[in-house]
């Protein structure tokens, strides 16, 4: 926000309040390269720079480690191995199994065994390559689907049931069974990991780290180095992206850093390089999918059995959650009348993987949409019909999941209208049948999908946050929370929650850095939740410090506190009118505290795991979205011709943000799908971990013609200011980039047969699945 | 001999130092603390470290942008560096392209922000006014994870073209370049290693004959990253991109023939006059920074299987001319490549130009990159056909050049004759699809499976008969 802001005194209207389009608050510093991001920070003297060691196995027994080279190696101050970890090497953010460096056995190609500390970056990746390690191999599982025959799992299976499906299955009048597969995702922040650990007096340590989840870090620090948590300060003022990859992972770079700065009594900074990155930080989970589904000659779902089998790697991280976030969303915005969902977390020895936008929910929903698709085609319906046939009811009526909760704002039906007629589905969907028959090498295809979405961590204690407002005598107020900023604007929209509570102009209103000293035992920046949870909390301690205001002036003022009304930078008491800043110095003088915490819990949600039942979501976000796509049938390459959005934010804090994410999560979504391909060789060795083999989208691969329109509509639940949470919802939204490429390649089967043709859909998926409807065709 | 060198920086001449000759640029950035310039991928794939060069070319100021992460510093003699530090007026005021970005919300993480300015820097000096399609082509190079690039492109469209600071400065920066400009070889030694730059081709061939095993740099968009990621050291280094003789492009009357050190930037649009197809392909295989940069000759030379220059220079029938002290040799470019990364080059031997006999009217000619990610990407597949006809429509000859299917770019000479001699038709491509079949085994690995690059191999001479019938048999890139 701009100097001076509590100078300036010819205030008029708020500037800056709430559902203002008002740019991200860095975005002047982005463009002039003045957003400092860790890297950037100055570098104290002394700074030593760290290069990891890495495993050249998927999984052996370590049976030595030489370090004595690379100790004697040029500019090295310290070489650290597990063996040197002073308090507990195991840093399993909620289930052991997370080694800061692998102590005995690698569990993937690639886990760091030693760190090298150096006075200089060179010298430090010079000296790691010393490093000798004599291994002794061991057979390596590296695919979910082997890890499923096999029942090797990282934590057991759950299932979610409703009715009978078994009955339900057998009485259906269709039925059909299958499997399908889809690809991970690497986060590919533009950002890589960083950690600056800088030792202070007692011991203590601050350390930089780029994390969602800065009070996690905190505490595994402590626990590595055997400290108590108020010797551990964590800073982030912002990270070049996020999107879930930084919630558990900077962990291991900020205790790696930690170790090595409490051993040498020096700042240490330790930032991967893009491969390292790439080689040592879990993405998001693949999945294997086996399915059994029943339905009626209109294609509603009549039964499912469903397995959802993740890769999780060779740890448990967050892959129980995200699993269950899986189940929670394979019926996307259908309704499943009797089912039975089986989750199975998958070990692998490859790396743990981790969150990733959606955190399995997107990987849910591209199952069930693979069903809903199948059905549709094999019935020769057009796809639209049968989702809309499917959709849940409200009030009553087909409005319950499978696990047990009741969908109460269920506004799928009205969206899906408002797209087919927006969009024009029926129109162009005939104008690509005519297309198709006239053009034999390009075949057209579209797809309209829904996206409903579970806002709440499903653990639910984490749905808490808390803020601390601090009001100047000036008038101006410095905000911090537990919310941390990747980019998707968490400090510029809860500021403007912050501007319209006290009628103050944003100007007024600086951010500051999260840090775990100002608020302690916060929750990740994930889950949607960032503005929704730290929104409230900051109104709630804006609110504390007005009320105390109002109880002053009207006391001051002989008035009812009803008299006093906060607008527009001033203050009115009766027949008085101040500048909000004579408010602050008056009260002030009167000894009346200007600071306060704020703190917020979301109401209503509870979960029974063990029961696999309850309202895990405190309500749901919905979007709907219409692509276009064109393959090329002799080579597989494909494009998007148009794209019609259409999003649930609710009463929006910030339409400009909120579109930001929505495209950019669209996008995403659909680099995820189509041409992003995370690929092991048989020896478990990740061979595209940089932007030369792994490909995320550029301007070019976004749809010639994109059309993003906010859905109006006020969240039936008691939200911040009615909004909804934006940040991973709209990833889903690129599912519907899939399905048209699916509608492509079925048009070279004249739509009589149901293609293959599992994510991502690169052209060489593309191909082979044009290639093997020719050939049933043919035959 | 010389240790330092002269940079044209915020309209001041600067000496700098060179500690050591394969320092990148990026790396020297944050290292002196302009730390606005980001290290994304340290491989010029992703943009995030985007600055734009300056130098006199016909007179006037041109504007280069480069990655900073694989430039050597000491190329940075005699140049103007601008990064995003300089944009801002001395009134702390936005650039144009600045306040584009910030008004189209084109921000979100800001981290590949510093780099995206830069190309959009450059593009407004360039390309004023450019529309939706040179935009894209702009960006190519900057990866961006967070915005979805609608707004990015919005900015491109809004930032204006009137006069910026830059402009009003132009003649006295061509003043301050030319005072700077070095007239004989730079040769920079220091305990790290050695740096030379001669300026004509007969210093250039005495430079590599006395210095045999020398690693010769052009663009350093491959040579960069053995330095990035193999962590190699060279030494000594010879840079051919201060030889004048070395750049040039000449139009004779039955061929083109290109200097080695030509950028892409400065072949591309002479190739695409004369090969419409070749000039699509050039624009999509590398981003703007890295044709900024990157040479024919170093993709001929270096003789990567995966370069994209190579299929099409085959079929074309283009020759190689190598200098060795003055003794000059040249051969067909399919004889050159032996095996991976194993060429006919002989020590102290350089590339100096190339050859590319000038097209028919009987002749037609076409180049297909099929790859995951339509922009800048690897190819898995490279392909080029040139068919020539007679009169009666007979195949006269068949020429199909292939990449990134095997260790070495190559001739299909099975393909070619199974079409010559007989009439351009399906029968003929039908034969030649068959002919692929049989004659190509080609790789597997993260980019594609054997089976679908030699499916693709045979297709796209499919989609070549398609289109010589003028079908439509490619999707479109859009603008």
């Amino acid at each position: 926000m701009a100097d001076g802001g509590g100078i300036r005194r010819d205030r008029g209207p708020l500037k800056g309040g709430v559902g203002a389009s008002v740019p991200h608050d860095s975005a002047a510093k982005h463009v002039a390269g003045e957003a400092i991001y860790i890297d950037d920070i100055p570098e104290l003297p002394g700074t030593l720079h760290v290069a990891p060691h890495l495993s050249v196995h998927a999984h052996a027994r370590i049976l030595s480690v030489d370090v004595s080279a690379a100790r004697a190696a040029p500019g090295v101050r310290a070489v650290i191995t597990a063996g040197d970890v002073p308090g507990d090497i195991d840093i399993g953010p909620v289930f052991p199994g997370d080694p800061v460096l692998a102590d005995g056995l690698v569990q993937f190609h690639g886990q760091p065994i030693a760190a090298v500390a150096a006075d200089t970056l060179k010298q430090a990746r010079a000296a790691a390559a010393l490093v000798r390690v004599e291994y002794e191999p061991l057979p390596a599982v590296l695919t979910a689907e082997e890890a499923l025959e096999k029942r090797f799992f990282v934590s057991p299976s759950l299932t979610m049931r409703r009715g009978g499906p078994e009955a339900a299955l057998a009485a259906a009048p269709h039925r059909m069974a299958g499997t399908m597969v889809m690809g991970g995702q690497d986060h590919f922040y533009l950002e890589g990991m960083i950690a600056y650990a800088q030792p202070r007096e007692d011991g203590d340590l601050l350390v930089f780290s780029s994390t969602q989840h800065p009070s996690e870090v905190q505490h595994l620090i402590a626990r590595c180095l055997g400290l108590a948590d108020h010797a551990v300060t964590v800073e982030v003022r912002r990270m070049g992206g996020g999107f879930g990859g930084k919630e558990t992972q900077p962990a291991q770079i900020a205790c790696i850093a930690s170790i090595l700065a409490a051993r040498t009594r020096r700042p240490v900074k330790f930032r991967l390089d893009r491969d390292d990155d790439m080689i040592m930080t879990g993405k998001r989970h693949d999945f294997f999918v086996r399915y059994d589904v029943g339905h009626d000659a209109d294609g509603r779902i009549l039964a499912l059995d469903m397995d959802l089998a993740g890769r999780c790697g060779f740890s448990p991280d967050l892959s129980n959650a995200i699993v269950d976030r899986a189940m929670f969303h394979a019926d996307n915005g259908y309704f499943l009348p009797h089912a039975e969902v089986r989750g199975h977390r998958c070990k692998t020895h490859t790396v743990s993987n981790t969150a990733f936008r959606g955190f399995g929910g997107p990987q849910g929903m591209v199952a069930i949409e693979h069903v809903v698709d199948r059905i549709a085609r094999s019935l020769g319906r057009d796809p639209l019909d049968v989702r809309k046939a499917n959709l849940y009811g409200r009030d009553g009526v087909r409005d319950v999941t499978h696990y047990g909760m009741s969908v109460e704002d269920n506004v799928l039906p009205e969206m899906l209208d408002e797209l087919e007629r927006s969009s024009d589905y029926r129109a162009r969907r005939r104008a690509i049948d005519a297309f198709n028959r006239e053009s034999p090498v390009l075949k057209r295809g579209i797809a309209l999908t829904p996206v409903k979405f579970g806002i709440s961590f499903t653990a639910t204690h984490l749905n808490q946050a808390g803020a601390l407002v601090l009001v100047y005598q000036d008038g101006t107020v410095q905000l911090n929370h537990g919310g941390t900023e990747m980019g998707q604007g968490v400090y510029v929209k809860v500021a403007q929650v912050v501007a319209e509570t006290f009628q103050i102009d944003l100007d007024r209103i600086r951010i500051t850095a999260t840090n775990t000293g100002k608020v302690p035992n916060t929750s990740p920046t994930a889950a949607s939740a960032g503005t929704d949870l730290n929104g409230m909390a900051a109104r709630d301690g804006a609110i504390q410090i007005r009320n105390r205001l109002t109880h002053f002036l009207a006391e001051r003022f002989g008035t009812a506190p009803d008299a006093v009304a906060f607008k527009d930078n001033k203050v009115r008491v009766g027949d008085h009118v101040m500048a909000f800043e004579d408010v602050t110095r008056m009260a002030y003088m009167a000894r009346i505290s200007l600071s306060a915490t704020g703190f917020y819990r979301t109401p209503k949600i509870w979960w029974d795991r063990s029961a696999a039942h309850g309202r895990p979501f405190y309500y749901f976000a919905y979007g709907a979205a219409a692509t276009e796509a064109e393959i090329d049938t002799l080579t597989g390459e494909s494009r998007f011709l148009r794209a019609d959005v259409l999003h649930d934010v609710g009463h929006s804090i910030n339409p400009a943000i909120d579109i930001g994410q929505i495209e950019g999560g669209f996008v995403q979504g659909i680099g995820w799908l189509t041409m992003e391909e995370l690929w092991w060789d048989a020896a478990g060795r990740l061979r595209t971990h940089a932007p030369s083999t792994y490909k995320i989208p550029t301007a070019r691969d976004v749809p010639a013609d994109l059309r993003v329109s906010l859905f109006a509509n006020a969240n039936r639940e008691d939200t911040i200011h009615r909004s909804k949470a934006v940040g991973e919802p709209p990833l889903m939204l690129g599912i519907s980039a899939w399905l048209a490429l699916r509608d492509a390649v079925a048009a070279v089967g004249e739509h009589r047969l149901v293609p293959d043709l599992d994510a991502p859909a690169t052209p060489e998926r593309v191909l082979m699945a044009c290639e093997a409807l020719r050939a049933r065709m043919a035959g | 001999m010389t240790q330092g060198i002269r940079v044209l920086m915020g309209g001041e001449v600067r000496t700098v130092p060179v500690a050591d000759p394969c320092e990148t640029v990026l790396e020297w950035l944050r290292r002196t603390g302009r730390v606005g310039t980001k290290e994304g991928c340290a491989e010029g794939d992703c943009g995030a470290c985007t600055v734009v060069l300056g130098e006199e070319r016909d007179g006037r100021l041109r504007y280069r942008a480069v990655n900073a992460c694989i430039q050597f510093l000491p190329t940075l003699d005699g140049r103007q560096l601008i990064t995003v530090e300089d944009l801002k007026g001395p009134d702390g005021a936005l650039h144009p392209v600045q306040q584009a970005m910030v008004d189209a919300h084109g921000s979100q993480c800001g981290f590949c922000t510093p780099g995206i300015v830069m190309s959009l820097f450059a593009l407004r000096h360039e390309a004023p006014g450019a529309d939706r399609e040179t935009a894209m082509d702009a960006l190519a190079g900057n990866l961006c994870r967070c915005t979805g690039y609608r707004p990015i492109l919005d900015a491109a469209a809004a930032m204006g073209t009137a006069p910026d600071a830059f402009d009003a400065r132009e003649g006295a920066t061509l003043a301050l370049l030319r005072s700077i400009r070095r007239d004989g070889a730079l040769a920079v030694e220091t305990e790290e290693g050695r740096f030379h730059a001669p300026r004509t081709v007969d210093e250039l061939a005495a430079v590599l004959v006395a210095n045999p095993d020398a690693t010769i740099l052009a663009g350093g968009t491959d040579v960069g990253l053995w330095v990035t990621k193999q962590h190699r050291r060279l030494d000594p280094v010879v840079f051919v991109g201060e030889v004048a003789g070395l750049a040039t492009i000449v139009e004779g009357p039955d061929a083109i023939d290109v200097g080695a050190g030509a950028s892409w930037t400065d072949v591309m649009p002479v190739l695409a006059r004369h090969w419409p197809s070749l000039g699509e392909l050039l624009r999509r295989f590398a981003s703007v920074q890295i044709r900024n940069t990157g040479t024919l000759g170093g993709n001929v030379a270096n003789g990567s299987p995966i370069g994209d220059g190579m299929p099409a220079l085959i079929a074309l029938g283009a020759t190689l001319v190598f200098n060795r002290g003055g003794e000059r040799r040249e051969i067909a470019i399919e004889d050159h490549y032996l095996a991976y990364r194993r060429t006919t080059l002989r020590s102290g031997e350089f590339l100096e130009r190339v050859r590319i006999p000038l097209p028919r009217p009987d002749q037609t000619f076409v180049t297909y990159k099929v790859s995951k990610r339509f922009d800048q990407d690897i190819s898995a597949v490279c392909a080029a056909f040139r068919l020539t006809r007679g009169p009666d429509g007979t195949v006269t000859d068949f020429r199909a050049g292939y990449g990134g299917m095997a260790a070495i770019p190559f001739r299909a000479r099975g393909v070619e004759a199974a079409v010559v001699g007989r009439p351009w038709g399906l029968d003929a491509v039908t034969a030649a699809m068959a002919a692929a079949q049989a004659e190509m085994s080609p790789i597997d690995d993260m980019r594609a499976s054997a089976a679908y690059r030699r499916m693709v191999a045979r297709n796209l001479l499919l989609r070549f008969h398609h289109e010589t019938r003028g079908h439509v048999a490619r999707v479109a890139s859009h603008g």
